[in-house]
């Protein structure tokens, strides 16, 4: 069965088009990454499947049900959760309250005036297992504005996770990071995929982790869908290699 | 245990204060009683906007229009319904609660600076009705012959009219009531949601929460405290008129929370105080009143950006 289904979906800005007649297919379970050029139109694609924008034609069908109309936050109740390019984290909010907002929006709490203590024990007790597993326990308590980049990162990646998400999409989660939390994030990533079955798909320029992670890669240049593999195919595609190394001698 | 106590500490110390108003507000220089309830009044409308600046990240430049219908709805209630001082409040919260949920679906889904001058727009339309409709509202003359009615508890009655220190503490138990309400909304997991909004909007949808409809509510409630707070605002004076629904009283609220420090709960409370203290006594010496609170303003949000509760606090840490 497959879990999303991406046909042949376009998005113009005025005559730009930034996405041309691109189709893809997930499965569940599976890792994707999405590589390509500077401009080639990875992150506007990954604003047509989470709702940030709404694709000029084509159709995105998640779980059997077509969503290209659905409204983002609809979207994430359905199941889609994701990260951003630029963290997008509440700064001024401890990791703690960042998680714990997160774990109340998703167990349907969002308008509650009031918990009941067993209510306000089992959000604890998820919040303390999300802290866990993304390695941030020791820093609950401090203000995510306040934190590393590489924290900060992790901190929106387990907010996405307290969504409970049958996918999560990840905009390049380890741009502008170090050598150290890139190797953290990835394995961060590598854990969440393995051990919770997640269905990731995540944009990414760094190849180490692309081919590191990947189940298959697709690859897109000037919004055009270049190439679809697994990690050796797209490598040893003259295509690809044509794409990455034209833009570097231009 | 110790940090309970010093996390308490600021909450004791600002009802100690309230409570004892009518002993010690007479002894400073230009005090009296009901200079105090006009401070605990105009701090409820304060709060009531900061709920939605301070605590959704969301400015309304047009909270008169719901503090006028407040204040409208109690005095014409008084005037031409029943002589009731508890359901001239009950139908004046009603009516500014009641506008602001009519209006606010044409206007949630506007951001920053549209959302703002939107809300004067509409504030506006309030102001001119009130202004044109002379044979109803008494016009620019304002709503005359009425005053606020003793208030009949069955067993006993007891006089707010002339009774300067009845009346504070019967607005101060109303302001108490709301905001403790307000308290207790944002740390609710509702509350958290509004936060999140202020933090960061984009992540909050895409946690899934449907802004624009938090962002309602929080609009309604805010319109219900400031509308409350209108009605208790024509009560202290007995009288209304339209300045109270102007666009520069919505200001002036904004002023006062962005004075006391609007990421503070007390914040506005402090706020109002200063401005309410500084109106009534520099506008007995020199007309231009507002030169030296506008000064005052700058000032503040020059050099402390958080208010003046911001600076205390930041002492208090140091």
């Amino acid at each position: 069965m497959t879990l999303l289904r991406v046909e042949n979906v376009s998005k113009h800005f005025g005559s730009l088009v930034a996405v041309d007649k691109v189709s893809m297919t997930v499965e569940p379970g599976e890792l994707r990454a999405v590589i390509g050029p500077n401009g080639a139109g990875k992150t506007t694609f990954f604003n047509l499947i989470s709702g940030f924008l709404t694709q000029t034609s084509g159709k995105i069908i998640f779980d059997n049900e077509d969503i290209s109309r659905v409204l983002p936050a609809r979207r994430v109740w359905k199941g889609i959760a994701r990260t951003f390019q630029i963290t997008e984290v509440f700064p001024e909010l401890t990791v703690r309250e960042n998680l714990r907002i997160a774990v109340e929006v998703t167990a349907g709490y969002r308008l509650s005036p009031w918990l009941s203590s067993d209510a306000d024990g089992e959000i604890r007790a998820r919040v303390t297992e999300l802290l866990d597993m993304g390695g941030l326990a020791d820093k609950a308590d401090r203000l995510v504005g306040e934190m590393s980049h590489g924290d900060q990162r992790a901190t929106e990646i387990m907010m996405a996770l307290a969504l409970k998400p049958r996918l999560l999409l990840l905009d390049e989660p380890t741009a502008g990071m170090g050598d150290q939390e890139t190797y953290d994030i990835t394995q961060l990533i590598r854990k969440l995929h393995r051990d919770q079955k997640l269905t990731i798909v995540l944009i990414e320029h760094d190849m180490r982790v692309v081919f590191h992670l990947a189940d298959r890669i697709m690859v897109l240049a000037e919004g055009k869908m270049l190439a679809e593999g697994t990690p050796k195919e797209i490598a040893a595609s003259e295509a690809v290699q044509a794409a990455y190394l034209g833009k570097a001698a231009a | 245990m110790g940090r309970d106590l010093s996390k308490h500490a600021p909450n004791v110390v600002v009802w100690l204060l309230l409570l004892t108003v009518p002993l010690w507000l007479p002894e400073i220089p230009g005090g009296y009683t009901d200079l105090g309830s006009l401070i605990v009044v105009m701090a409820l409308a304060s709060m009531a906007l900061n709920f939605l600046l301070g605590y959704t990240g969301v400015l309304s430049f047009g909270h008169a229009a719901y503090f006028g219908l407040g204040a409208y709805g109690v005095g014409l209630t008084i005037r031409y319904l029943v002589p009731s001082t508890g359901l001239g409040i009950l139908i004046g919260t009603l009516a500014g609660t009641l506008a602001g949920a009519v209006i606010g679906p044409l206007i949630v889904r506007l951001r920053g600076v549209y959302f703002a001058m939107v809300t004067i727009a509409f504030g506006q339309v309030f102001y001119f009705i009130a202004f044109r409709w002379s044979n109803v509202t008494g016009g620019d003359d304002g709503l005359l012959n009425w005053t606020r009615q003793p208030l009949d508890f069955l067993v006993a009655q007891v006089d707010i009219l002339h009774n300067s220190t009845a009346y504070y503490y019967f607005v101060l138990a109303i302001f108490a009531i709301s905001v403790g309400v307000m308290a207790w909304l944002l740390r609710s997991p509702f509350g958290r949601t509004l936060i999140a909004i202020r933090e960061n909007e984009r992540r909050a949808r895409f946690l899934g929460i449907p802004i624009d409809r938090h962002i309602w509510i929080s609009w309604v409630i805010s319109c219900g405290f400031v509308s409350l707070a209108g009605a208790l605002y024509a009560l202290n004076n007995n009288f209304v008129d339209p300045r109270a629904l102007y666009w520069s009283q919505s200001g002036n609220f904004v002023i006062m929370a962005v004075l006391g420090g609007m990421r503070s709960f007390w914040g506005p409370l402090i706020g109002a105080a200063i401005f309410v203290y500084l109106q009534d006594k520099v506008s007995s010496m020199t007309e231009n009143w507002m030169s030296f609170v506008g000064l005052f303003f700058v000032l503040v949000v020059l050099f402390f950006p958080r208010g003046v509760l911001g600076i205390i606090r930041r002492r208090a840490a140091a």
